[in-house]
């Protein structure tokens, strides 16, 4: 486990169609941009504690496509895709972000940017996601929410095992 | 990441009552103290039916409760029935907190790779 938590990750809603998270890490932020965007680090991140990367594509240059696909704890398939528009690198990168939908169904786009500021040997990371309404961003806003309920769910059956 | 289309049908009804613009101006003005429906108009600048019909709207999914003292009604913000928004963007928040958890221990193995130097 890495010594150096910097809390929690901060949402915000700067506007009614965007959302902003916001975190600062330990590192600078040659090292934050390399995590962010190379393979085989993000596999090691991106997952977080839900399940396991199948696909982690990654074409980073203006016009390059990238793709992420997992497979989550229960055994469902999550993926986005998308396309770069802007790199800086160490700095900035902005990208398009759409949702595969279970049933085979797109998402709308949103135009995501990413943004990279060091101070002092720390790095804040602000990932800006701008959607074309309010009730796209309130449904992304609501992504966490199945992750939520099936953590629920395994406490209550591994409890109901105990008890049994 | 895992996107839920559906919300809980349970919090519907204070999800839509602040997606209004104004009813979540009447909502701030509320967090400060209890006001008079007459304080409210002057703040937000518009005619009181108005005013009287968003606070119908935050009255019906309990955002909001109502005394009468006098010839007023003063108005106050009961936070309990805005949880469930609190709640809801608080599981969005944790994902990322367990994403940028795992990012830690990325940048704590690039860390260590830098400082040995040209060593592999």
């Amino acid at each position: 486990m890495a010594v150096p938590t910097s809390g929690t990750a901060v949402v915000s809603t700067p506007t009614d169609e965007q959302i902003l998270i916001t975190r600062e890490f330990d590192a600078p932020r040659a090292l934050v941009f390399r995590a962010y965007t190379e393979p085989d680090l993000v596999r090691r991140w991106w997952p977080g504690r839900r399940g396991e990367m199948q696909v982690c594509d990654i074409d980073l240059r203006p016009g390059g496509r990238w793709r992420y696909a997992m497979v989550a704890e229960g055994g469902f398939d999550v993926a986005f895709h998308g396309e770069y528009r802007e790199i800086v690198p160490g700095e900035k990168v902005v990208f398009t972000e759409i949702y595969e939908m279970p049933d085979g169904t797109l998402s709308e786009a949103t135009l995501n940017t990413a943004t990279f500021t060091e101070s002092d040997g720390r790095t804040t990371l602000e990932l800006l996601t701008q959607t074309s309404s309010k009730d796209v961003r309130d449904v992304i806003l609501g992504s966490g929410m199945e992750g939520g309920v099936q953590e629920g769910l395994d406490i209550l059956e591994e409890l109901a095992i105990e008890l049994g | 990441m895992v996107l839920g289309m559906a919300r809980a049908a349970t919090t519907t009804d204070a999800f839509n009552a602040v997606a209004e613009p104004r009813r979540r101006e009447i909502i701030a003005l509320l967090a400060d103290r209890e006001r008079p429906v007459g304080e409210l108009v002057d703040a937000l600048g518009i005619a009181q039916p108005q005013v009287s019909k968003h606070l119908r709207v935050l009255r019906e999914v309990g955002a909001v409760a109502v005394r009468v003292e006098g010839r007023q009604r003063l108005y106050r913000l009961n936070g309990e029935a805005l949880k469930p928004i609190h709640d809801w963007v608080k599981t969005y928040e944790q994902l990322w907190t367990e994403r940028f958890e795992l990012l830690d221990d990325v940048l704590d193995d690039l860390k260590k790779e830098e400082g040995d130097g040209s060593a592999d």
